[in-house]
C-alpha cells in the first residue's frame, strides 16, 4: 500500500514538471503561435543583402601567363606538380586577372613596417617567369621619387593583391616608363577601385606616351623592342627613326625554329586549371 | 644628381614650348649599378651642406665595406662642396631582393662620425628593411617620413 502510493507520488510530481516545461515553453513560443495556428510553418522573410563592393566573377576565360610552360626540355611531368602547387596558393588567396599597364595594390606582410603590413599602389610594367617564381612589377612615383618593387606572385608574404583599375596597353612591357615624363607613373595612392565589366574584352588604352630628352636608359626607338606606345615624333627626328630602323632584324619573323604554338597548351592547362580551382 | 634632374626638367621643358629637339651635352649613366667610387648620388635629407646649389654633384669617394660595392644601409665618404663627409645609403638604382624596392636615383643621407645625421627631415620613402639591418639606424628612421 506504502509502495503504490509513493510510486504515484512520483508519477504526479513527474506530471507538474511536464506541465510546467509545456507551461515555459508555450511562453517562449508566443510569437510563432500565430504562426502555428495559421495551419503550415512561413518561415519569416530573410532580409536581402546586395553587396554592391564584390563584383561579379568574371566569366571571361582568363589564364595566367605563369602557367603557360616555356619551351624546355624539362619534363612536363615538372610543370604539372608546380600547377598543383600554384592552384592551392590560388585557393587560398585571390589573384585577380590583370595585365601589364593596369593599376594594382598590393598588401605585402612586411615585419619592419608599422601594423605589420604594408600597401604599395602603382602601374604593372612587366609580368616575368614561370610557375611559382612568377614575378610582377609595380611602379609608381612618391614623392617626386620613383620606386619599383618586383613582387613574386606566389609569395606567402602577399596578403593582398587588388585591381584598382584594369586595362591594357599597346605594349607588353612598360619599362620605358622610367624615361617617360613622371605624370605617366604616377598613381594616386588612395585610388578607389574602379568598376570593370565582367564579360568583355579588357579595354586597350592607346595612350602614347612622351619622353624626356635622350639619352635614354635604353635605345627604345631600336625595333628589337617593338613600342607602339610611345610618342616618337616628339623626341626623334624622322632621320633618327630610320637610322634606327638599321638595327631590324626582318629575318627573324621567318625563323621556324623560334615558333612556339601555345594554343592547344593553353586550352588544355585552362581546362585543367578551371576544374582544379572549382573543386 | 640633382642637378642632371634639373637640366633634364628643363630641357623638358624646352622640348614643350620650342619642339626642337634638346640633346643634354654631358653624359648620364645608363646602367644601373650599385654605388661605388665615382658615383653621384642625390643628397635626400635637408641639410645645409646638401640642399645648397654646388656647380659639381657629389661624388663618392670610398665605400666602407669588403668589396667596392654599395648597397642599402652601407655607409660611405662623400665629396660634397669641396668637403669630405660621411653619408648612408638610402636606396639604389640596382635591383635587388624580390619584394625590396628600387628607386630611380641613388640616395643618400649625410651622417656625422658617430651615425647621428646631419638633417632634421628625410621627404623621400626609405625602404623598411633598414630597419633589421645591423647598425644602429634608429635616428635616421626617426626622421624619415614615409616608408615603402
Amino acid at each position: 500500500m506504502a509502495a503504490c502510493v509513493k510510486g504515484l507520488d512520483k508519477f504526479m510530481f513527474s506530471l507538474r514538471l511536464l506541465r510546467n516545461l509545456q507551461l515555459q515553453n508555450e511562453r517562449f513560443l508566443s510569437t510563432s503561435v500565430c504562426r502555428f495556428a495559421a495551419g503550415g510553418f512561413t518561415p519569416p522573410s530573410k532580409p536581402v543583402i546586395i553587396d554592391k563592393t564584390q563584383t561579379v566573377a568574371s566569366t571571361r576565360k582568363h589564364l595566367s601567363p605563369e602557367f603557360i610552360p616555356p619551351r624546355e626540355r624539362t619534363n612536363p611531368f615538372k610543370f604539372f606538380i608546380e600547377r598543383k602547387d600554384m592552384i592551392r596558393r590560388r585557393k587560398v588567396l585571390n589573384i585577380p586577372e590583370f595585365y601589364v599597364g593596369s593599376i594594382l595594390a598590393v598588401t605585402m606582410a612586411d615585419p619592419n613596417a608599422s601594423g605589420k603590413a604594408n600597401r604599395f599602389v602603382g602601374i604593372c610594367i612587366q609580368r616575368g617567369g614561370h610557375g611559382l617564381g612568377a614575378t610582377f612589377v609595380v611602379r609608381n612615383i612618391i614623392d617626386n621619387q620613383g620606386v619599383e618593387i618586383c613582387y613574386e606572385l606566389y609569395s606567402p608574404r602577399i596578403q593582398q593583391i587588388e585591381v584598382l583599375k584594369l586595362e591594357k596597353r599597346l605594349d607588353d612591357n612598360l619599362m620605358y616608363l622610367r624615361d617617360a615624363l613622371p605624370e605617366y607613373s604616377t598613381v594616386d595612392p588612395n585610388m578607389k577601385p574602379e568598376p570593370c565589366s565582367p564579360t568583355g574584352e579588357v579595354p586597350v588604352s592607346t595612350l602614347k606616351v612622351r619622353m624626356r630628352p635622350k639619352p635614354w636608359s635604353k635605345r627604345w626607338e631600336r625595333p628589337k623592342f617593338n613600342i607602339q606606345g610611345i610618342r616618337f615624333d616628339r623626341s626623334l627626328t624622322p632621320e633618327k627613326m630610320e637610322h634606327a630602323q638599321k638595327w631590324a632584324e626582318p629575318w627573324r619573323e621567318y625563323d621556324m625554329l623560334k615558333e612556339y604554338d601555345t594554343s592547344k597548351l593553353e586550352e588544355q592547362i585552362l581546362s585543367e586549371v578551371q576544374r582544379e580551382m572549382s573543386k | 644628381m640633382a642637378l642632371s634632374q634639373l637640366s633634364r626638367s628643363l630641357t623638358g621643358l624646352l622640348v614643350e614650348t620650342s619642339s626642337v629637339i634638346h640633346q643634354r651635352t654631358f653624359s648620364v649613366t645608363a646602367v644601373a649599378a650599385a654605388i661605388q667610387k665615382m658615383s653621384r648620388v642625390r643628397v635626400v635629407d635637408n641639410s645645409p651642406l646638401g640642399t645648397t646649389p654646388y656647380h659639381r654633384a657629389p661624388r663618392v669617394i670610398h665605400v666602407y665595406t669588403k668589396n667596392g660595392i654599395g648597397k642599402v644601409g652601407d655607409r660611405v665618404l662623400l665629396a660634397i662642396k669641396g668637403q669630405k663627409k660621411k653619408a648612408l645609403i638610402v636606396g639604389h638604382k640596382m635591383p635587388g631582393d624580390r619584394m625590396t624596392p628600387r628607386f630611380d636615383s641613388n640616395n643618400v643621407v649625410l651622417i656625422e662620425d658617430n651615425g647621428n645625421p646631419t638633417g632634421t627631415r628625410i621627404k623621400v620613402p626609405i625602404p623598411t628593411h633598414l630597419r633589421n639591418m645591423d647598425g644602429d639606424y634608429s635616428k635616421i628612421l626617426a626622421i624619415a617620413s614615409s616608408f615603402v
